[in-house]
């Protein structure tokens, strides 16, 4: 009987074991490939010259720069949306039917593929104006960070305990005080976890700013023009048959994947902080 | 010692036909009562049998949540409490209140305490600062923090969270305080400077206090009340309802045959 057990026991450990060696092993494989090819291009030729000519020598400052102004921008105005929606449906979503709409809505938004997001402001932007533009870009991004913030916001102000209110509200404290000052603050780093989230899945999108952005080969920061960006300028240069373009791709790739890592090891900071506090 | 609170004489507040609704569920049932000025009364009774429902009428708490709803009258200082035209706020002022749990703010002591004032009294800082003292030292916590007011209120221990809880709310100078419960999760000797602090706070305020242990009522309260099933059974002196209770459902809740 108890032979039997170990058995069994020493069968799941063998076969968990191997699961996550799988697991991992892509995953180091991919960051492998992504260190290797792209290390070669990491000089500061990238960060001070402009996406070059298939037979030139360049970088990528105008894509890093394109980068940079539409995701600031997008989270500027995806994050106070985002958060006055998820407070809305935590302090005040009890009763109604707005709030189980919203939330459900969201819900569909937070998990729609970031493609359809793309065409959807293609068809009620790009198209009516007649151009690429980097508002476009910016209007696309935001629309990805909106459900993303109003769902961590919620489920954050959800953890609060009521007690906490009460607390509040037995001094003689007003609603929006209770919120502005107790509630938010309880749940500030649980808050700014979920819009560094955001930030991180905004930076990697390629299929939305295809549509909206789209690219430019020169230095541009005009918001109203097509805007280079990083993720495009990767797709565009990885998938051309010119070698020094396809080393600029790679790192590329490697700089957005370091940006998402220090963003993710930021957010972990905060949200270990966060549970010492409420410890 | 005392005589039975009456309905006139030095009552700061007083209850007439409450009734109280979780939805459908009637939890209060047509109670009448008065609670004496610079007194401590305690409410007693098995769990679920109102206490708390019925401290939590004296600040509207129960308005938090849209399902609950209380009918009757509540009388403080000549003014129907239950009105809707009496402004929330102004009256949560007027009527502290400290929780089961330590809820203290999740921001440094002296804001903690600060809180409350800040909201209706426009302070100069050297003010400020020293309403937050008195109240500190009033609730027996001042000599322990006055080194760190810039700590956070979560830092604390568990029974000096409470007593910051209970410095917060006097720093607002309520004319009421309401104790739910305030010692249920402390160790002995917490509950101990507790119960001396609600003996020299009932000189400057009326108490309210809300417990589960008997020995805690018969020690700190000059007033108790029974209650049972929504009802309140008995109401007299503290003496009185422990030594010579008229009701047999009170004589064998205290004595512990049931409860």
């Amino acid at each position: 009987m108890y032979t039997r057990r170990r058995i069994v026991n020493a069968i799941n450990l063998i076969g968990s074991v191997l699961a996550m060696g799988i697991g991992l092993a892509w995953l180091f494989w991919i960051l492998f490939t992504l260190f290797s090819k792209g290390f070669g291009g990491m000089n500061l030729a990238l960060f001070t010259q402009m996406t070059p000519a298939p037979d030139e020598n360049g970088g990528l400052l105008n894509a890093i720069a394109g980068s940079i102004a539409m995701v600031t921008i997008a989270t500027a105005i995806g994050t106070p949306v985002g958060i006055m929606a998820g407070t809305y449906l935590a302090e005040f979503g009890q009763r109604g039917w707005l709030a189980p709409v919203t939330r459900f809505i969201n819900d569909i938004l937070l998990s729609a593929p970031s493609i359809v997001i793309g065409l959807f402001v293609y068809t009620v932007y790009v198209a009516r104006v007649g151009h690429f533009s980097g508002w476009a870009g910016v209007l696309a991004l935001s629309l990805i960070v909106i459900p993303v913030v109003v769902r961590t916001t919620e489920d954050m102000l959800r953890l609060i305990p009521n007690s906490l209110r009460e607390a509040a509200a037995a001094l003689g404290a007003p609603h929006w005080k209770i919120i502005t000052l107790v509630t938010w603050r309880a749940s500030k780093a649980g808050i700014l976890t979920g819009i560094l989230l955001a930030i991180a899945r905004i930076s990697g999108e390629t299929a939305p700013l295809l549509f909206t952005a789209l690219n430019n080969q020169f230095w541009s920061v005009d918001m109203n023009r097509p805007m280079a960006n990083l993720p495009v300028v990767i797709f565009q240069f990885a998938m051309s048959p010119y070698e020094y373009w396809q080393e600029l791709a790679w790192a590329g790739a490697l700089l957005i994947t370091l940006s998402v890592l220090a963003l993710n090891i930021i957010a972990r900071f905060f949200l270990r902080k966060h549970e010492q506090i409420n410890q | 010692m005392n005589e039975i609170p009456d309905m006139a004489n030095n009552a700061k507040v007083t209850i007439h036909d409450l009734d109280f609704f979780y939805a459908k569920y009637h939890a209060l049932k047509s109670i009448n009562m008065a609670i004496t000025k610079n007194k401590v009364t305690a409410f007693i009774g098995p769990s679920g049998c109102g206490k708390s429902t019925l401290l939590r009428t004296f600040n509207r708490m129960y308005q938090l949540y849209p399902s609950q709803e209380a009918k009757g009258k509540i009388i403080m200082d000549s003014r129907n409490i239950l009105d809707a035209k009496q402004d929330l706020n102004i009256l949560r002022a007027k009527v502290g209140m400290v929780f089961q749990k330590p809820t203290p703010f999740p921001m440094s002591i002296f804001d903690n305490v600060a809180f409350g004032v800040k909201l209706y009294e426009p302070l100069k800082r050297n003010e400020l600062a020293e309403r937050v003292e008195w109240a500190l030292d009033k609730a027996a916590l001042w000599d322990e923090v006055k080194d760190k007011l810039q700590h956070s209120g979560t830092s604390l221990s568990g029974g000096q969270q409470q007593r910051l809880c209970i410095a917060r709310t006097i720093a607002v100078k309520p004319e009421v305080v309401l104790l739910d419960e305030p010692t249920s999760a402390l160790d002995p000797i917490s509950t101990a400077r507790i119960e001396d602090l609600i003996f020299t706070l009932k000189q400057d305020y009326t108490i309210v206090i809300v417990t589960h242990n008997m020995q805690q009522a018969a020690r700190v309260s000059d007033y108790t009340a029974y209650m049972y099933l929504g009802e309140l059974i008995e109401f007299g002196n503290t003496d009185t309802i422990f030594t010579t209770p008229k009701q047999r459902a009170t004589e064998d809740y205290i004595t512990g045959k049931f409860g």
